[in-house]
């Protein structure tokens, strides 16, 4: 294949691009899913191929081809070409790319076990054990749960000399029950929802969700839920669980600093960003104790935003978000780096398969641990509502204006959880938001969720984030605004 | 075999710079996978497709992508239990190997009550959505068409963004029990925002033809309400009358589509749970699922390879029918009715191609016959709130307009909605012309603009 690579940058080269880089992807999957005591999805799939992405005449090309021959690769890296030359046509400058070194490396995720060694079986057990837990309580209507892995091994080659081998091992699980009564349908989802918990690891982040151990309490709250109290309207203080924080970081911190969104290259589609360049090192983005960073290392831990270069051959960086409150940093590539005058690209250029233009996507966007403990953050709160669990999400085209629904909620007064709330909702302006925020639980509460399913591009491309987050408080919060009248 | 695969296999290369697979190279790979395959059943998928895209901001391309691939999907059956195997490599191993992969996970598996035995061959309604225009458009024909929108765009002194894309999919799908669907199509898209410093107006279509797509058009109908709601005001939240084009009305009903599933009303999860047959929409409201529509497209056969079946819906108002795969239909003690998705999965059906049941008037007619109300060019970001009640939520973006005295009185900021999509087919006081239409939260359906009563904006954003 790294002969293929090469002949890919020779020919552009040939053509007459004056910079190439090739993406050969391996990509191998098994998803399976049960419901109701049944198999659903059992599916495996390989797919391999090559993206070659070129500047000639000073304007990007890319192509992208599954036939891995020598022909079928140099006719690709001339399409590429040729594109760029067309995409000339309509040229305001030439693409200046911030400097990058060449580096030659090879990187693996460390993993304990391989999930495409496991038996299926085993694996259909897994679900299935939940299953049965969640279907033994009368009025789950629904027991689902589902069991995804992908393991990606790609070579980087480009014109200054990178080659770059990379191998990813990525796990993923969660179960569902959801329950219909009267005109109501709830559901509770563990670890969180939309797939539950994926990570950079092996088959031990499966046996560590301990789904079936979790199966019975998530079944009873989705039923109990019919019969709790709704989520009142009006303003309050609201204390988030790590995953609905790590969800409200991905949408009002993560898309809002990416540097294409910025610039007006998503306006079409994702949309722009209210982070306007003026605002870097000024705006007050939340309050003292709200510090983020952007960290694709693997310290950080093994998030679906963790690697060792990214899809530009740019080595894995942290990078400072927001520092004491203050916005401090965007999420860049070469080319958007080049354009505000940083001097190197924070290394965030990411595709979903070798089909696809790398763009600039989210690594790992973490908000630091506070010091509380999270009984002592519940203890020191008089009157509030804990979310819990995403159950809908949404933001507006620039990223100022969101509202989030969560499965369930619990009454926090005089310092004690008390009775369950059904359909809370909360919203608001994110920096307002960000401000208003008081206490974040410590180290000891902080997961690094992994967010399997943004969306971005065109052609849209979905791709795996990561958000560490623990359980924090926000103070004068909208809530139970989405099921008003 | 088909006609198609008779022909003589000759490759040629399209716009997008691929290489084709011709239809006897794809029918020859699925006789392959069926003889290498030693289960009691095998099916074979195959798709091979080849798209561009020319992307366009700040009146320039930043990005310009061309792709072909190929996929080749194997289910096998052994002993009432089946799964799925995938490659894109066309070698004998490889498909050897997606065969025994799917052999083996089929083995390793509970026995499934449910399984049917696979369909033997059948008849299809002929589509004709192969256009060679579409699949002969080159960059150079992309990039001619967006450098005028961005001159345009100059002149005006907007900004423009958006995308021009076109490609061409090729389906096969074949099973050991005889049966042989294929179908081609080409598919082309431009979508456009143009942009002023406060305001903004978008535009998008698609179409197999991409002779019927006229991007000069679009962008200036996307210049003209950039120009419209230029220094946008603040108006309270609250309920409106509100007039939706196709595009708003499309992203909204398309939450719609799984509760039409006879497998969702099977798992209490549809929102028609207890509701069929009961007027709950409004007399003005009749929705069919037709494939074979003039305005639509996709194949005749659903994954089954089922003949796909015009549905009736929703007949005034009343919503009376759902859709049904082979087995969901077996459960019911019904006949399926070619919705069903590609075996195995969890969620049965649903109809993909769905057509409303338009009326006269004209988004110009609803404005004038408007004393107050709001005109919402496209919505963003719409997630389910209430999945009983079909409460949604999302945001107006692109051209949101305060109507007063039948006019258009600007552009406002953008609004948040919590609206019941239900309880706004109910309340629906004008149709246009039901048209083919495109959003970014649904897939293409034929829909009218609606002008609907008390439509339930909850708070305003900041531009």
């Amino acid at each position: 294949m790294r002969d293929l690579a090469h002949a890919a940058i020779e020919t552009a080269k040939r053509r007459g691009a004056t910079y190439a880089d090739a993406r050969v992807m391996d990509i191998r999957h098994r998803d399976i899913s049960t419901k109701n005591g049944e198999v659903g999805t059992l599916a495996e799939g390989e797919s391999l191929g090559i993206g070659i992405r070129v500047i000639a005449s000073g304007a990007w090309g890319f192509a992208a081809t599954d036939r891995m021959t020598r022909e079928g690769v140099q006719a690709c890296a001339a399409e590429a070409v040729a594109i760029a030359k067309a995409s000339a046509l309509a040229k305001r400058a030439d693409v200046v790319l911030a400097p990058e070194q060449a580096f030659v490396d090879t990187w693996q995720n460390p993993f304990l076990k391989d999930p495409f060694r496991i038996p299926v079986e085993r694996q259909i057990d897994v679900l299935l054990a939940a299953d049965r837990e969640m279907r033994k309580v009368k009025g789950v209507t629904v027991a689902e749960g589902s069991m995804s892995f992908r393991r990606i091994e790609q070579l980087f080659v480009s014109s200054i000399g990178s080659d770059i081998h990379q191998i990813k091992m990525q796990s993923g699980a969660g179960i569902v029950a959801t329950s219909f009564a009267g005109t109501e349908i709830q559901k509770r989802s563990y670890p969180s929802s939309f797939g539950g918990q994926h990570a950079l690891e092996g088959h031990e982040l499966i046996e560590r969700l301990d789904l079936a151990g979790h199966a019975q309490e998530i079944a009873e709250e989705c039923v109990a839920l019919h019969s709790a109290i709704q989520c009142p309207e009006g303003t309050s203080t609201i204390v988030l669980e790590g995953s609905q924080l790590g969800l409200q970081i991905h949408e009002s911190i993560g898309h809002p600093i990416e540097l294409d969104r910025v610039l007006g290259m998503e306006a079409n589609f994702a949309g722009m960003s209210f982070l306007t360049i003026e605002k870097l090192n000024h705006l007050k983005y939340g309050s003292e104790i709200v510090n983020v960073v952007a960290d694709a290392r693997l310290e950080h831990g093994p998030g679906l935003g963790t690697f060792a270069y990214d899809d530009e051959g740019v080595p894995a960086q942290c990078t400072p978000i927001i520092s004491s409150g203050l916005f401090t940093g965007y999420l860049s590539n070469r080319e958007t780096a080049a354009s505000i005058g940083l001097n190197r690209s924070s290394g965030t250029m990411r595709t979903e398969s070798w089909s696809r233009l790398p763009i600039i996507r989210m690594t790992n966007v973490s908000l630091d641990p506070g010091a509380w403990k999270f009984e002592d953050l519940i203890a020191d709160t008089d009157d509030a509502i804990l979310m819990e669990t995403n159950r809908s999400w949404s933001i507006d085209d620039r990223r100022y204006h969101f509202q989030f629904s969560t499965e369930i909620g619990w009454e926090i007064k005089g310092g004690k959880k008390t009775r369950m709330i059904k359909n809370p909702s909360y919203s608001g302006i994110t920096t307002e938001f960000w401000n208003s925020c008081d206490a974040i639980c410590s180290r000891d509460y902080w997961t690094l969720w992994g967010t399997p399913n943004c969306g971005k591009g065109q052609p849209m491309q979905t791709m795996g984030t990561g958000h560490g987050a623990a359980p924090a408080r926000f103070r004068n919060v909208k809530i139970g605004v989405a099921f008003s009248k | 075999m088909t006609m198609a695969a008779k022909k003589k296999s000759a490759s040629r290369s399209d716009a997008t710079g691929a290489a084709h697979i011709s239809a006897a190279n794809l029918n020859r790979i699925a006789e392959k996978v069926l003889k290498f395959s030693e289960a009691d059943e095998t099916e074979v998928e195959i798709q091979f497709s080849t798209d561009a895209l020319t992307r366009f901001a700040n009146n320039t391309i930043h990005q310009n992508v061309a792709e072909q691939s190929l996929d080749i999907s194997v289910r096998a059956v052994v002993d009432g239990r089946t799964a799925r195997a995938a490659t894109n490599k066309q070698d004998d191993d490889s498909l050897r190997r997606a065969v025994a992969t799917a052999l083996s996970l089929a083995h390793n598996q509970p026995k499934n009550p449910d399984l049917l035995r696979m369909l033997g061959p059948q008849k299809y309604q002929k589509v004709s959505r192969y256009f060679g225009p579409t699949a002969e458009c080159s960059p150079q024909d992309r990039a001619k068409a967006v450098t005028r929108v961005c001159k345009m765009a100059e002149a005006n002194k907007q900004t423009a963004a958006g995308i021009f894309s076109c490609g061409a999919v090729h389906e096969l799908l074949a099973n050991s029990r005889g049966l042989r669907a294929e179908h081609k199509q080409t598919r082309s898209e431009f979508s456009v925002t143009i942009l002023e410093e406060n305001s903004s107006g978008w535009a998008k279509t698609n179409s197999p033809d991409v002779r019927t797509i006229n991007p000069d058009a679009l962008a200036s109908s996307a210049s003209r309400k950039a120009a419209q709601s230029r220094n946008p005001r603040e108006l309270a939240p609250g309920r409106y009358t509100t007039i939706l084009e196709p595009a708003a009305v499309l992203d909204l009903v398309g939450f719609l589509f799984y509760d039409f599933a006879g497998t969702a009303v099977e798992d209490k999860r549809s929102c028609f749970n207890d509701r069929l047959g009961k007027k709950i929409l409004g007399d003005n409201i009749s929705l069919w699922d037709d494939v074979y529509h003039p305005l639509q497209t996709g194949a005749p056969f659903d994954g089954e390879g089922v003949p796909k079946q015009r549905v009736a819906l929703v007949e005034r108002g009343v919503p009376k029918n759902l859709v049904y795969a082979r087995a969901t239909a077996k459960k019911m003690k019904l006949k399926p009715t070619g919705h069903g998705f590609s075996l195995p999965n969890d969620y049965g059906e649903a109809p993909m191609n769905l057509v409303f049941a338009g009326g006269s008037d004209s988004v110009e007619q609803m404005v004038s016959t408007t004393e107050r109300g709001i005109l919402v060019t496209r919505l963003w970001y719409i997630r389910e709130v209430d999945p009983y009640e079909k409460i949604l939520t999302g945001m107006t973006r692109d051209g949101t307009f305060l109507i007063e005295n039948g006019k258009i009185a600007g552009g406002i900021r953008n609004f948040r909605f919590n609206q019941s999509v239900l309880e706004m087919l109910a309340n629906v006081e004008m149709l246009g012309t039901a048209v083919r239409s495109a959003g970014e939260e649904s897939f293409e359906m034929v829909v009218p603009a609606m002008k609907v009563g008390g439509f339930h904006f909850s708070e305003v954003t900041k531009f």
